[in-house]
């Protein structure tokens, strides 16, 4: 159970947030100029890193806003959590 | 009083006498006993019968690391199975009895399973009762539940409250020891919050079983002082009978307080009978302590063997001496001063020490046998123990030597070294390294996500002034990573004993080779599992610990293997050639101790269990007696039954009133989004397939809802309410979804655009009518010109309805004449009443749900989640007219996937059955052939299906591959029972097929 700071209001229960899967991925915008391999890439297939992963997150039972988690998949390590329109952060020293 | 207690110590009042029934035999025991230390006081030793040979077994620990003394406490509603009887306090007219023994724990007719236990060897279960698969049920079944009844469940509702607390605390420490306490005092002084939780009834710990000497006094006195101390410290809380049972990522430690728990359950309290804690702490010190591993030895199972740091607790903490004549049987320092407690106690005590060289100093008092072990334990349920067999013990610890000889006597107090307690440890995902000099896994002190430091015997420290003192360093440490500076307060200890020496001897020999005489060596006793077992898992090739624990079911008991563990890894090392943390560690998961259903309930039972959400007409239909059903977390009328009517009565009456009078949904359950902002059209042409650029102000229009799979995932009209704002709705159950996808989109793909979006569900009230008379009822309600001229189909009117301002749709779910009055959701009621009086000259009936689903199943309507399963575009529901000519929507592209566009896909189809009075049963699969028996080749499925009053026959629709193209076939469908209901596949639509009514 984890603790996540939210960008906007601070450090809450994980019970009150719910993740959609992996951040940084646009949405293509000429899917009609696609090849069904390339769309189908952008619809279907997801890292799924043993490590570091940046996901989506809303705070469902608070601002309802978006925003992006940095996160150790093995260690549950949460390295940094930051706004949709915010850069990626830098990896933490050390890792891959 | 007994020949057992002891005329003076321990924590007992001799004064307060408790009168207690075991067994339905009546005993007297003190205030302040267990209900096993009561027993013992009894000279009782023999407590369960175990699981599978149905040996007897007795008493053999002090606490939660117990494996057989769990009993059936009290009965009727009150009755709770596993109780500890080490755990459970004794109270006046406690009522208890064994688990897992019939006809009696004495007489145990179960015990024929021990002469046919060449069959019960490890993965029995998954050997003996294998096949033939029938006798499961006859046979097997009833068999294993008999042997394996470990305990009942209680079959009337319990008449007791729990509730659930949340806490934070910048420092939590588990367990008040000497370690814990230490680390208490020290951080008391910080001004921190801090919880020290314990789960016994008292502070202390081990010095409860031990005493010592701190700063100067008896600990008693210190720990009465201790606890003086943190009681008046405004930023401590203590807690006394919580168990911490779960520690979760991010320091969540879960735990349980027994506070009315423990009493008599005629003891009248407000209070609940248990509060499940869940703490946040910002540091966690484990001050869990050690628990004592027993010999594998021949017969080491048998009542009257306990564990010797165990009788020493009997002894000081309970005035319980357990036995006169006592053998003392270990392998290392520790249990010499078990030995001197029970021989101050009065008892008899001859060691038998498997180590050759012993320290004279500890020898000293004792008769001691060096280099020698138990090799046969005389034992009769009627006698209980009469004396022992001894034998010398080659060097290498593999045979025996010598002739031997007996020792008379009526208790074996053994210790074959320590644990400590790290299952909280682990469960924080802190690794072990293996102690080789004291034999045991200790904490290894890393963490990533759990700020925590392992401390005093949990972290494999044993003396008392060694263990204070990390106790005190440990919290000093965690707070000064808070930024808060505090001295570290070290009691001073007298005691601080060395570990000593300890001699590595996982199986002690007897005169039989282990697994091939009569004499069995158990490693686990709540399973019935043995050193002979774990060798034949590895014969069997389940060598990893992860196969062991299943294949022998060691660890897997209520006491989660706290004795077991530890030998049985040992024993497979052995087996394997290979050393301990070689073989390594199973992994440990909460709960430490059992917790119980009522505890992680808390107060969501009965009313309390979810929230329900409610419209605000909802008294109007509970008055006119609706029968609800669950949608989402509302509540909505589903039918509403006159008279005595039936179900089915109901909803035909209320069909067929909807399109011959007038009748009204409430439909304010329906999700409404309101969506403003320069944006908005934009951004409705992305979200729905459909075309919204020209979309009027006044206008409505039905718009489909897919993921960028393509597949539709809701519905709902949404209508333009002025420029850059527009009013959604979504399905019922969809509501939230729908508000989080659209968040989604604006917030992470287009944060630039300018769309505001608002959940404003709650703040409508919605009465949806419906039927020819419609019109003439709402007009006397209303200053809304309903002409079709000036209110054509399709559009939304703002005025007043019944002196309420409302927004008027005009649009339906039902294809009749419909006006949809959306009031301010306070009026909803008001507005209510007064349609319903005005309508009574027309016969105005109220309609719940399941007409609701008729009416537009009638009309071929889909519901999204019943007629759609995710996997369905829109040209699958045959809805190809709401795709719009656009370049770009959300699922757009996935439509002309190869899989998304071939043919031969489901499709959605009208089912009529040949005999219109058959309703297939929804679910109901259609077949390309019809065999005697499945597998047959499925084709599709019903997904709606229904009566109909107002087609005077049966409907359906369904989902059936290639189904847009076989129009006029006849399909088969088989039912449950086998047989086959034949149906021709038509336009899904029934009545109206023009569409006049609505549009009139
Ligand atoms: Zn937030």
């Amino acid at each position: 159970m984890f603790v996540i700071e939210c960008p906007w209001c601070g450090k809450r229960d994980q019970s009150e947030f719910i993740t959609h899967g992996e951040a940084h991925i646009a949405r293509p915008t000429n899917g009609h100029e696609m090849t069904d391999a390339e769309w189908g890439d952008y619809v279907f297939f997801r890292d799924n890193p043993k490590g570091i992963t940046r996901e989506r997150w809303i705070h469902t039972h608070g601002c309802a806003r978006w925003f992006n988690v940095m996160r150790h998949t093995v260690t549950e390590e949460i390295f940094a959590t930051y706004k949709p329109t915010d850069p990626k952060p830098e990896l933490p020293e050390g890792s891959e | 009083m007994s020949q057992y207690r002891l005329k003076q110590g321990g924590r007992i009042d001799r004064n307060k006498s408790v009168s207690f029934v075991f067994n339905g035999k009546r005993y007297q025991g003190c205030e302040g006993d267990t209900l096993a230390s009561a027993l013992l006081a009894n000279g009782v030793h023999l407590v369960s019968r175990s699981f599978k040979y149905h040996r007897p077994r007795g008493i053999m620990g002090h606490g939660w690391e117990d494996p057989n003394a769990q009993i059936q406490l009290e009965k009727g509603a009150f009755t709770t199975p596993n109780v500890f009887a080490t755990i459970q306090e004794l109270y006046n007219g406690l009522e208890a009895e064994s688990q897992n023994c019939w006809p009696s724990v004495e007489k145990d007719i179960g015990a024929i399973n021990s002469m046919l236990s060449r069959f019960y060897v490890a993965g029995f279960y998954y050997k003996t009762f294998k096949w033939p698969r029938a006798a499961w049920e006859t046979l097997y079944e009833k068999v294993i539940r008999r042997a394996a009844g470990m305990g009942k469940v209680p079959e009337l509702p319990d008449p007791h409250r729990y509730e659930h607390m949340h806490a934070y605390c910048d420092l939590a420490i588990v367990g008040a020891g000497p370690a814990g306490i230490a680390a208490a005092l020290t951080a008391a002084k910080s001004g921190k919050r801090i919880m020290l939780i314990e789960d016994a009834p008292e502070l202390g710990g081990s010095l409860l079983g031990e005493p010592g000497t701190i700063d100067g006094a008896p600990s008693d006195q210190w720990l009465a002082s201790a606890k003086a101390e943190l009681d008046a410290a405004e930023n401590v809380t203590v807690l006394t009978r919580t168990q911490v049972a779960g520690y979760y990522d991010y320091n969540y430690l879960v735990a349980s307080e027994r506070v009315t728990h423990h009493l008599s359950p005629n003891t009248p309290s407000k209070a609940p009978r248990e509060r499940l804690w869940k703490i946040r702490a910002e540091r966690v010190v484990l001050a869990t302590g050690a628990i004592e591993r027993p010999m594998v030895f021949a017969d080491n199972d048998r009542p009257g063997i306990m564990m010797a740091s165990s009788v020493m607790a009997y002894i000081n903490h309970y005035g319980v001496c357990p036995g006169q004549k006592i053998v003392v049987f270990t392998n290392n320092d520790s249990a010499y001063r078990a030995a001197a407690a029970m021989q101050d106690a009065g008892a008899s005590v001859v060691v038998v020490d498997v180590r050759a060289e012993v320290d004279e100093a500890l020898k000293a008092k004792f008769e001691v046998h060096c280099g020698a072990g138990i090799t046969g334990v005389d034992y009769s349920v009627k006698n209980g123990i009469r004396s022992v067999d001894v034998h010398a013990i080659s060097a290498d610890g593999s045979t025996i030597e010598g002739p031997g000889s007996t020792i008379e006597c009526d208790l074996v107090a053994q210790s074959a070294g320590w644990q400590p307690t790290v299952h909280l440890h682990t469960q924080a995902r802190g690794k072990l390294n293996w102690d080789a000099d004291r034999l045991c896994f200790v904490p290894n002190g890393t963490h990533v996500v759990n700020p925590n430091t392992s401390v005093g015997a949990a972290n494999g420290t044993f003396g008392l002034a060694d263990v204070m003192a990390e106790g005190a360093a440990a919290a000093k440490s965690l707070l000064a990573e808070l930024s808060v500076d505090v001295e570290a307060v070290v009691p001073s200890a007298a005691e601080n004993h060395a570990f000593g020496s300890i001699r590595e001897l996982w199986i002690v020999p007897t005169t039989h080779p282990v697994g091939e005489g009569k004499k069995k060596h158990f490693h686990e006793y709540q399973n019935d599992a043995t050193a002979a077992d774990v060798w034949l898992a590895k014969r069997e090739g389940f060598e990893s610990v992860e196969h062991l624990k299943r294949y022998t079911n060691t660890g897997r008991g209520t006491d989660q293997g706290k004795l077991s563990n530890v030998n049985g890894l040992a024993i497979m090392a052995g087996a394997r050639g290979l050393t301990v943390p070689e073989v390594g560690f199973t992994t440990f998961r909460p709960p430490y101790t059992p917790l119980t259903f009522g505890a992680v309930m808390g107060q969501t039972n009965d009313d309390t269990f979810t929230p329900a959400r409610q419209t605000a007409m909802h008294q109007c239909h509970v008055e006119r007696g609706a029968v609800f059903e669950d949608v989402g977390d509302w509540k909505r009328p589903w039918y509403f039954p006159k008279h005595g009517e039936s179900m089915h009565d109901a909803v035909q009456r209320e069909c067929l009133a909807v399109r011959q009078s007038v009748g009204v949904l409430d439909a304010s359950t329906l999700g409404k989004i309101d969506i403003k902002g320069k944006d908005a059209r934009k951004f409705l042409n992305m979200l729905y397939t459909n075309n919204w650029s020209k979309l009027g102000e006044g206008r409505c229009r039905y718009g489909l809802m897919v993921n960028e799979h393509g597949m539709v995932f809701d519905d709902g009209v949404t209508t333009c309410i002025g420029e850059d704002h527009f009013h959604m709705t979504t399905t019922t159950g969809g509501a939230a979804r729908v508000m989080t996808w659209i968040e989604e989109w604006l917030q992470t793909e287009w944060p630039d655009w300018e769309v505001y979006a608002t959940s404003v569900t709650e703040q409508w009230s919605v009465l949806s009518i419906n039927g020819p008379k419609s019109r003439e009822l709402l007009a006397e309600l209303t200053d809304i010109d309903l002409s079709s001229e000036a209110f054509p189909f399709m559009s939304m009117r703002e005025g007043n309805v019944c002196g309420v301002p409302a927004r008027v749709y005009r649009i339906s779910f039902t294809g009749e004449l419909t006006y949809e009055v959306n009031v301010p959701a306070r009026y909803g009621r008001y507005v209510w009443e007064q349609v319903f009086k005005a309508g009574e000259k027309y016969d105005i009936v109220p309609y719940g749900t399941e007409a609701m689903h008729v009416l537009r199943a009638e009309k071929g309507f889909i519901i999204a989640g019943q007629d759609t399963d995710g996997t369905m575009t829109p040209m699958d529901l045959g809805m190809d007219w709401i795709v719009g000519k656009k370049e770009d929507a959300i699922g757009r592209r996935s439509w002309s996937r190869s899989d998304t566009s071939r043919a031969g896909r489901k499709q959605l189809v009208g089912l009529l059955t040949q005999d219109p009075n058959v309703v297939l049963p929804e679910g109901t699969h259609a077949v390309s052939r019809v065999l005697p028996a499945p597998p047959m080749d499925m084709i599709g499925h019903v997904t709606s299906s229904y009566m109909s009053p107002n087609c005077g026959r049966s409907i359906a629709m369904g989902l059936i591959k290639d189904g847009l193209n076989r129009m006029g076939q006849t399909i088969d469908f088989v039912l449950m029972d086998g047989t086959s209901v034949p149906a021709k596949i038509v336009k899904p639509i029934f009545f109206d097929e023009a569409g006049e009514r609505g549009r009139d």
